[in-house]
């Protein structure tokens, strides 16, 4: 299974991940970060697709997929 | 290689080539357009690489990146180009990167003319380009002397990681005279590695950053200092100047530079035939100036004539010299027109007699 | 044991960048650090960063950089690459910088055919300076200098780019992308990969336009932005490629002499 991992520091709470997603699970959180800004979290893991849309939307690089297993193949894209 | 006659344009160009400079960027401006294209001859020759670049902001900001990447390159022009060249020579300043740029002066202000002048003492010595910065300028008076320091140019603009301006009046440009490249050459600056070059970070190198901004006060505080303590070290290790007289008895001491400098001389000399004694400090270095060396030069004088082919630049550096213990002269020729030796002989008399007024101060 | 798939490539520097929430110049960065990543360059490529909000470029990727006067950048990746042909040069530069004081020096690297790749973003405006009209601003786009909306009749049509230096004779890879989207963004990397390889052949010269959103300076949110994008952009800045190498003359012809058929030089 997909494991996104979101780092809160580095999220400037653009909610372009959010967007992305085309399974709906990313929201933001109601904390905020040392900068101020309310940072993306994951919803809803076991519903992730392993889609990587939100890592490659993201503009500060701050979305990370980890892998379990060779289950699943990525092509690079 | 034996000695050659050659027009001043082109031993400047073969001068870099000498040197080991394979790369130039340049822009058709006269009177020195003969530069680019002696360079496009002759750097295929030597496997060198020739650019026309699209304009002089252009060739200067080309002249830029091929500097920041580790290698010796230059590039020519004439006043108005170098002042399109004004800030990349800022940026080649602040971002310590050394390079040699030509200037064989033409009249100006402005469009101007395109006959031989000095009138950008100023534009060299006092900025130019915006910030604290400056430029080591060597100023030849023959095709000779333009080839040795286009040379030394080189080497001083490695040693010290600066741009180096070489500043020649169009006659110097344009005149065919013997220059000899003697072979067996001394750099004579000890020429450190470049390993500050941005070459790309091999073998996990820290990354090079070839940089003239530092937005954090502090920081370009202490960039500033550090580039003033290089300035300094210019000024006490590569003063360059020449004496003619001055060991014997005078009573006028003349200032001049460049090809303006030998008009001085035959005037001097044919004065020493009439019994009106004079002598002349001639700059070599206009940055760093000789100020010692002219204030020293001037107490055996009762006067002091600036001669220039401007409304008056280098004059005011030579004021500074002297601090008011001497009265300071000053003819100028501008325009293009060139000074005679009858004249300023002339005015030499006039000073001697009482008959010359001097320069207002302010 | 979790294996990391997505990761930040190591052709970016890590550390936090300085652009606003939302701002897509992060999303190019990384596409070229993945780029340079998957062609094995990061060791022998050297970047030029202009004025701009990307200014700071250089802090942000891990390989060397110069940074260059405003607009100047291809003039400076012209003195590079002629001082070290071995070296991958890439300029990354915006709307002022490339369109407006550099227009000169785009054009005549390209028509030199200088083989370096030029990263061109444009998001209609000026961002480091607070917003000001850019010669690819659109009609009618409020900006801190047209704050009537761009009027057409006194600052003239936006200016296309790829477009532009596509007419060029001198072979060159010219393309347009966007990254508006994650699925825009891929393509936008196929299209910068492209043209780093094109520079890795030493076969031409290659420019990517990117159309990218401004969220501060247009005054609407990321997400909104986005969409405001796709919709006033896109139909006006088209993507796709627009020159390769071994593409055909793409000088127009002129009116009243009729369409020019494929396969005969003028």
């Amino acid at each position: 299974m997909p494991q996104i991992v979101i780092d809160p520091e580095r999220c400037k709470g653009c909610e372009l991940c959010v967007q992305a997603c085309p399974q709906k699970i990313l929201g933001m959180a109601r904390d905020i970060n040392s900068k101020g800004y309310f940072y993306a979290r994951m919803q809803e893991q076991k519903r992730c697709i392993g889609c990587r849309l939100c890592c490659i939307t993201c503009p500060d690089v701050a979305i990370e997929m980890r892998v379990h297993g060779t289950l699943y193949h990525y092509f690079a894209y | 290689m034996a000695k050659k006659l050659m027009k001043g344009s082109e031993a400047i160009g073969e001068a870099a080539i000498q040197a080991g400079c394979r790369l130039f960027f340049g822009y058709p401006i006269t009177p020195q357009n003969e530069i680019p294209e002696y360079m496009s001859h002759r750097l295929p020759q030597v496997g060198g690489t020739f650019v026309q670049a699209e304009s002089e902001v252009a060739a200067s900001n080309m002249l830029y990146g091929a500097a920041g990447s580790g290698e010796r390159v230059f590039t020519s022009s004439s006043s108005p180009g170098i002042s399109l060249m004004q800030e990349a020579i800022s940026y080649l300043a602040g971002s310590e990167l050394p390079c040699v740029v030509v200037n064989i002066m033409r009249a100006g202000p402005g469009l101007g003319g395109i006959l031989p002048s000095q009138s950008d003492y100023f534009q060299a010595t006092k900025g130019g380009g915006h910030g604290d910065y400056r430029l080591l300028v060597l100023a030849p008076w023959s095709v000779q002397e333009a080839a040795d320091l286009v040379q030394d140019a080189f080497d001083l603009a490695d040693y010290y990681r600066n741009p180096v301006l070489v500043l020649g009046d169009g006659l110097i440009g344009q005149m065919m005279e013997p220059v000899e490249f003697r072979s067996g050459r001394v750099p004579c600056k000890p020429i450190p590695p470049k390993d500050w070059a941005a070459t790309g970070c091999k073998g996990g190198r820290p990354t090079n950053i070839i940089n003239s901004l530092f937005l954090d006060p502090e920081v370009l505080e202490k960039h500033n200092q550090k580039l003033t303590k290089k300035y300094a070290a210019m000024v006490r290790d590569e003063l360059r100047w020449k004496e003619y007289g001055t060991d014997g008895e005078y009573d006028v001491l003349v200032v001049a530079y460049g090809t303006v400098a030998r008009v001085c001389s035959t005037a001097i000399e044919d004065l020493g035939a009439e019994g009106v004694k004079a002598a002349m400090v001639r700059p070599v270095t206009l940055f760093p100036f000789p100020y010692e060396q002219v204030r020293r030069a001037a107490q055996k004088a009762k006067a002091v004539l600036v001669v220039e082919l401007s409304t008056g630049q280098m004059v005011e550096d030579v004021q500074l010299a002297l601090l008011g213990t001497r009265p300071v002269h000053f003819f100028g020729r501008q325009g293009g027109m060139l000074a005679t030796p009858e004249e300023v002989a002339d005015r030499i008399r006039a000073i001697a007699d009482g008959r010359s007024g001097e320069v207002a101060h302010g | 044991m979790a294996e990391t798939v997505f990761r930040r490539p190591e052709a970016l520097a890590d550390v936090t960048t300085h652009y606003c929430p939302g701002c897509t110049h992060g999303v190019i960065h990384r596409l070229v650090g993945e780029v340079i990543d998957e062609l094995d360059l990061r060791e022998r490529t050297v970047g030029i960063a202009p004025v701009g909000c990307s200014v700071l470029a250089y802090n942000y990727f891990a390989t060397d950089f110069h940074e260059a006067s405003h607009g100047r950048a291809p003039a400076v990746a012209t003195g590079i690459k002629r001082a070290r042909p071995d070296l991958i040069v890439f300029s990354y530069q915006g709307d002022g910088d490339l369109a407006s004081i550099g227009m000169a020096e785009i054009i005549h690297c390209a028509n030199r055919g200088e083989k370096v790749t030029v990263v061109f973003v444009n998001n209609a405006i000026y961002g480091m300076t607070g917003g000001q009209m850019a010669p690819t601003t659109m009609p009618g786009q409020v900006a801190t200098t047209c704050p009537l909306g761009r009027d057409v009749n006194q600052a003239g049509w936006p200016i296309r780019v790829a477009e532009l230096v596509s007419t060029l004779k001198t072979p060159a890879y010219v393309a347009r992308a966007s990254v508006h989207t994650p699925l825009h963004a891929v393509a936008a990397k196929e299209m910068l990969r492209t043209a780093f390889r094109y520079q890795k052949e030493n076969a031409c010269f290659s420019l990517v336009e990117i159309l990218s959103t401004c969220p501060t300076n247009w005054g609407i949110p990321p997400a909104e932005a986005t969409a405001w994008l796709e919709k006033n952009m896109l139909p006006y800045y088209p993507l796709g490629t627009f020159k390769t190498p071994g593409g055909e003359d793409r000088a127009p012809s002129p009116l009243g002499r009729g369409r020019r058929r494929v396969g005969h030089a003028e």
